[in-house]
């Protein structure tokens, strides 16, 4: 179906998404408020899962928004003409997804009444600290890229912008990383892995991500992607999948072989219940081999729709890597007395459950919900769309590199 | 900075006096001296008890002279025994001057609440 | 920083120690024969009034497990009498402990044993590193504190303490020992019973232990009785693979 550019229906259909969106937010503020009301007895939250799943939507967002500028670097910084073209929407789901994860983490406080507090007070020593610097910076950086991409005068700019926005984002998630690299008690954390694997995951989310919207805006403008292109961005996200899979590979393989780390491996790859299942059939089934199986088989790959259902799948397998490594790194209880048995009040030595309540799923829904409304306004008022000039490409070579 | 929110309180509160907003009744339980005249805890007891509780929560001084216990000792009401609820000593002028009470939801806003008195008797 | 450097008073502070009888007598802590001070009370004088923590001082406590009776709880009935963690709460795993005790089994030998965990007042305290605001802080005398003025709820102390000894109040109180001010949406740990320390007396769990198992003083102070049993006995800093430099010591594990 083809939608003409301000024709009625399409107006209308802009309407009902946003206000789709709007009412996931508002869904999503209504439960921070009840939690905010009643304390964090209504979430299943407590003193040995003390990140749930707010902090599982909240990381999502937060990685995958600083990787969905990588698209915008590949044009930027790499020189890649096919990517320039992407970059403002690229810099604009950036800093909706960073504002959604933010809105996320901040509304699960304890105390969110006192967000000025995090702003005046300063720890030099936390990596909280520090991303209280780099977040607002983000904003900061991405905003003035954008500017140098859309406004003609300040068109020369955008490489100097670009190559800030890229260090920037590169820094933003080694604080992300580094959030749980620095954690010396806890056996899934500890580290120095965790922050290029972040990095490497918010290649892959960002890059699905991307591709999604990009599939969505192109469907509503009624255009196909060039097929060069796309088998260009297929393949530059199986790529990023891979090389997560190696990181993640690496990180679980030194755990094992270091005798102390051996329980808890054993713990999330085989016997932990959900862990496992999430691990194996939700990361590396759908989220890692079937993607690449989708990307990389010719067959698979020429149907229609197919690699937008491959980055779809990424997504499930980043949830499900997620939800295996915050919420299964705290389900394994912490070790005091390393190779006693310990049994106390305060459930020490014991595999913790934990189910998420009502409410802090509807707030992690509420951050999709203002990354959403925000992408679609943006889209909307601003002329973000990716258009490929085809000729131009092939006279000047970029389509073969 | 100061002068110019002393002035919107100013025109904000003389404002609700204009549009008939009951005037706090503020009860003094203890008449007497309390640690300054009452002319400069109306206007300064928020940053004696900001630089106090300061003082003691990070550097351990105790003994100051403002503190937060010993104002509800002295204000908390003969009824309700507390410094909240209506004509609670605080609250009263708080709701009044629509200023949010950070305080209540640690500290024990009643006098004489159990306090702790020790392990053994 | 611009602390109190009040000589005369130190050097008051200084006689009180040796005499044991001006700060004593201040505390109602009567007349103890000289000699006998250091152990009677908690180690050292009361401050007084307007005299802010030193960090001459180093408080600590030394935890003696093979006295620690596998079945008996009182320190941590005392410590929630005194520091007022009496509230109910639905589901246990949201409620605070600021001690509790561990039964520990080796699974080697089946050698079993039981012991009080608290916060171990580190002297290098992950907590207060990873602190966005620095609500977490440890005072000059060593004591590892929450300030709940600027603590703005993220857990993340939680997630960085080696030792679990950390709760977040999960719901509203009105429960409150007008000394131990604790609430909603903060993070709350053992204070070493501060608002006990600061008037000279000896922490709850310490003065309730029926078997006189755990041992409070100054660290730094060479004749408190903490301080020669740790140069005189063996003992352990959990986790000292994590060179912590822990205030709270144990013996037999």
């Amino acid at each position: 179906m083809r939608l003409d550019l301000n024709s009625r229906l399409e107006e209308h259909l802009f309407y009902i998404l946003a206000g789709i969106g709007g009412l996931v937010t508002a869904v999503g503020m209504a439960a921070a408020l009840f939690m905010e009301h009643s304390g964090h007895v209504v979430t299943g939250m407590n003193n040995q899962i003390v990140w749930g799943m707010p902090h599982v939507f909240a990381i999502f967002l937060i990685v995958a928004a600083s990787g969905v500028l990588n698209v915008a670097s590949i044009g930027s910084v790499f020189g890649k003409t096919v990517y320039k073209t992407r970059a403002p929407l690229s810099g604009l789901l950036a800093i909706a997804m960073l504002a959604a994860g933010l809105a996320v983490i901040m509304l699960d406080l304890g105390r969110a009444d006192r967000l000025i507090v995090a702003m005046t007070h300063f720890n030099p020593t936390s990596v909280f600290g520090w991303n209280v610097i780099l977040y607002p910076g983000f904003f900061g950086i991405v905003g003035i890229y954008l500017w140098t991409l859309m406004d003609r005068r300040m068109n020369p700019y955008y490489k100097p912008a670009g190559f800030a926005a890229f260090i920037w984002r590169l820094l933003l998630t080694t604080g992300t990383g580094s959030i749980f690299g620095f954690l010396v008690a806890r056996q899934a954390y500890q580290s120095a892995m965790i922050a290029p694997m972040f990095i490497i995951m918010s290649f892959a989310w960002g890059l699905a991500v991307f591709m999604i919207v990009q599939k969505a805006m192109f469907a509503w403008n009624g255009m196909q992607l060039h097929p060069q292109i796309r088998s260009r961005m297929k393949n530059l996200l199986a790529t990023f999948i891979a090389a997560v899979f190696y990181f993640v590979m690496v990180y679980h393989l030194t755990n094992i072989y270091f005798a102390k780390q051996t329980a808890f491996e054993q713990f999330i790859l085989l016997s932990g219940g959900i862990f496992p299942t999430l691990f194996w059939g939700g990361y590396v089934f759908l989220g890692t081999l079937v993607p690449l199986l989708i990307l990389f088989v010719p067959d698979l790959s020429k149907i229609r729709g197919s690699v937008f259902a491959a980055a779809s799948l990424v997504l499930v397998g980043a949830f499900s890597l997620l939800y295996v490594f915050i919420i299964g790194g705290q389900v394994y209880p912490l070790e005091i007395f390393p190779g006693m048995d310990v049994k106390s009040s305060f459930f020490d030595g014991q595999i913790d459950t934990y189910t998420p309540s009502l409410p802090e799923i509807l707030l992690g829904l509420g951050g999709f919900g203002i990354a959403f409304t925000a992408t679609v306004i943006g889209v909307r008022v601003l002329k973000f769309l990716p258009q490929d000039d085809i000729h131009k490409l092939e006279s000047a070579g970029h389509m073969l590199d | 900075m100061k002068a110019a929110a002393l002035a919107l309180f100013l025109a904000l509160t003389s404002a609700c006096a204009f549009a008939g907003a009951p005037k706090p009744a503020i009860k003094i339980e203890n008449p007497g001296q309390c640690i300054a005249p009452a002319e400069e805890m109306r206007k300064n007891h928020m940053e004696m008890l900001h630089h106090q509780r300061d003082r003691t929560m990070r550097q351990g001084i105790r003994g100051e002279k403002a503190s937060l216990n010993e104002c509800i000792n002295c204000h908390a009401s003969k009824t309700t025994g507390s410094v909240l609820g209506k004509e609670g000593f605080c609250q009263e002028c708080h709701s009044y001057a629509a200023v949010k009470l950070d305080c209540w939801d640690c500290h024990q806003p009643k006098a004489g609440h159990a306090k702790a008195a020790g392990v053994k008797p | 920083m611009n602390e109190p450097q009040d000589k005369s008073r130190r050097a008051l502070m200084g006689k009180a120690v040796t005499a044991a009888a001006v700060a004593g007598a201040g505390m109602g802590v009567a007349a103890i024969a000289p000699g006998l001070h250091l152990i009677e009370v908690a180690g050292a004088a009361p401050r007084t009034a307007g005299e802010a923590a030193s960090n001459t001082v180093r408080w600590g406590m030394l935890i003696d497990s093979t006295k620690c009776a596998k079945d008996c709880n009182a320190c941590v009935t005392a410590c929630n009498t005194e520091n007022g963690l009496v509230e109910p709460i639905k589901d246990a795993r949201q409620g605070s402990q600021w001690i509790r005790k561990i039964d520990l089994k080796d699974p080697k030998n089946g050698r079993e044993h039981s012991l009080p965990m608290m916060c171990q007042h580190c002297a290098n305290p992950p907590c207060v590193d990873v602190c966005p605001t620095g609500a977490s802080m440890k005072r000059a005398d060593g004591i590892v504190l929450v300030d709940r003025h600027i603590c703005i709820g993220c857990r993340y102390c939680m997630m960085a303490c080696p030792y679990k000894a950390r709760s977040f109040v999960h719901q509203p109180l009105t429960t409150q020992n007008p000394e131990v001010p604790r609430g909603i949406g903060c993070v709350e740990s053992c204070t070493f019973c501060v608002q006990r320390v600061d008037k000279g007396l000896k922490p709850a769990c310490v003065e309730a232990c029926p078997e006189g198992a755990m041992t409070f003083g100054d660290l730094n102070d060479p004749n408190s009785a903490i301080a020669q049993r740790i140069a005189r006995e063996a003992t352990t800093q959990v986790r000292a693979d994590l060179k912590l430099n822990l205030g709270v010591r144990y013996q037999g594990i």
